[in-house]
């Protein structure tokens, strides 16, 4: 299968970590949110990220298993601390 | 029922205007302030980002299930983001109702919720010239989605 370049965004510590505030990874089709986490990690400098980020998916909150399709915004999230 | 990021400073008592109504018999209010220390660090400042639209849309959620929980109609949050001075308001919530227990009922539920779900971050600027950015879940486990499903929360846990 061809694999789809996913741009997935980076927010405040982890954004530092990588360097970067959007990084661009390439998924076969029908990929799952642990997928997308295996891929980011083989990334140099992603083991400054724990071993299971949360991930948003089109601003939604998103479990392991859910399958990724092209178009979808995709964002690793940093333990959140507003108020 | 609004939910707003916004880059300036936020202006309680219009937040109070937006829910006034003669149905309503009680306003809650809560203002979260920059506060001076941290963890027994001297804070300087806090700078604030967020993944804007997802925190309004997730800000929108919960003022949604307040409204369901509690039965206000009138509710409205700012979340503030950039660089904020001691003292300088982060975040307001305006919360009305006829009567005072649901209004503040949920003022504390929104402020709860926002706190573990909003996709907020906060970075301290310490007197020593350091900075930080504040992970308040510590040993949480990370599973790839939050410990229990928005909405699946027993009685929105406060940690207060």
């Amino acid at each position: 299968m061809v694999p789809v370049v996913t741009r997935v965004l980076l927010f405040a510590s982890y954004a530092d970590a990588l360097g970067t505030s959007a990084i661009d990874v390439a998924l076969p089709e029908r990929a799952t949110v642990a997928d997308l986490l295996a891929e980011v990690r083989a990334l140099a400098a992603a083991h400054a990220l724990p071993p299971a980020p949360l991930v948003a998916v089109n601003q939604e909150y998103a479990a392991l298993d859910v399958v990724l399709r092209e178009g979808d915004e995709i964002a690793i999230i940093p333990p959140v601390a507003g108020g | 029922m609004r939910a707003t990021i916004v880059e300036r400073p936020i202006d309680a008592a219009a937040l109070l205007a937006e829910v006034a109504s003669p149905a309503h018999g009680a306003t809650a209010l809560f203002v979260g302030t920059v506060r001076d220390v941290n963890d027994g660090r001297a804070v300087t400042g806090i700078e604030y980002s967020a993944y804007a639209a997802m925190a309004e849309k997730e800000m929108r959620s919960i003022l949604e299930e307040a409204a369901v929980r509690f039965g206000v109609t009138a509710a409205v949050v700012e979340h503030r983001v950039g660089a904020l001075a001691l003292g300088e308001a982060s975040v307001v919530i305006a919360t009305a109702h006829a009567h005072r227990g649901p209004a503040l009922d949920a003022n504390r539920y929104l402020i709860e919720q926002l706190k573990q779900r909003v996709p907020v971050w906060k970075r301290e600027l310490y007197t020593d010239g350091t900075r930080e950015w504040v992970d308040p879940s510590g040993a949480r486990a990370m599973a790839g989605a939050p410990a229990s499903a928005p909405g699946a929360r027993p009685g929105g846990a406060s940690h207060a």
